[in-house]
């Protein structure tokens, strides 16, 4: 069973490669997007959604494009790992700086004050 | 190659998050950066590992994230624990 599994992971390598390469580029992408977003973004809470989305988004791709070139079983097992902890504890730490930043009492910016800083910085 | 594009996509990344934790106005924007930046570190150990053609690193970029995780959590209550001594006196 093993062994048949593994003649066929070899016999579509080429497919593998094609799709490893679509996850690394659009992974790549948000976490470019994510990064630039975090530097641009006018305030706190706008930096927080650009950092929480691409880092569980983004993350999770490069890390199906890894496991779709892994050589052997237990190098893709402890990639599901990373991935199963990644994809529950970035939520559960954004959610925790977004709530101790509101217990502080930092006030998201609105509407035309959003605008204002946006263009005043 | 492949890993190579990628490799260069999370470096990239990493240098615009340090340049956020070091110019945020806030603790919180540092501290944000600084979960990111380690998010994008496990990722980078990784793919390291697949570029040299060793893969046991994955089981420092597991150990990676799981300090990470916990090192922000631990972060924040440190803040949140002397905020509420500073309050008391």
């Amino acid at each position: 069973m093993i062994d048949m599994f593994a003649q066929f992971w070899t016999d579509i390598e080429l497919l593998r490669a094609i799709a490893s390469w679509a996850c690394f580029l659009f992974g790549g992408l948000a976490v470019i997007s994510g990064a630039l977003g975090i530097v641009r973004f006018p305030d706190f809470y706008t930096r927080l959604h650009a950092a929480g989305v691409t880092d569980t988004g983004g993350a999770e791709m490069i890390l199906l494009g890894m496991l779709l070139q892994s050589p052997n079983w237990i190098v893709a097992v402890k990639i599901l790992f990373i991935g199963a902890f990644l994809f529950f504890t970035s939520p559960v730490a954004t959610h925790a700086i977004a709530h101790s930043a509101w217990m502080v009492g930092f006030k998201p910016l609105e509407g035309r004050e959003l605008r204002y800083k946006e263009g005043g910085e | 190659m492949m890993f190579g594009v990628v490799i260069a996509a999370i470096l990239a990344a990493m240098v615009l998050a340090l340049v956020r934790a070091f110019a945020g106005p806030s603790l919180y924007d540092r501290i944000l950066a600084g979960n990111s930046f380690g998010t994008k570190t496990v990722l980078l150990i990784g793919l390291m590992g697949f570029i040299t053609g060793r893969p046991d690193f994955l089981d420092i970029a597991l150990l990676y994230a799981l300090i990470n995780f916990a090192a922000t959590l631990a972060i924040l209550r440190f803040f949140s624990y002397r905020r509420s001594q500073e309050e008391a006196s």
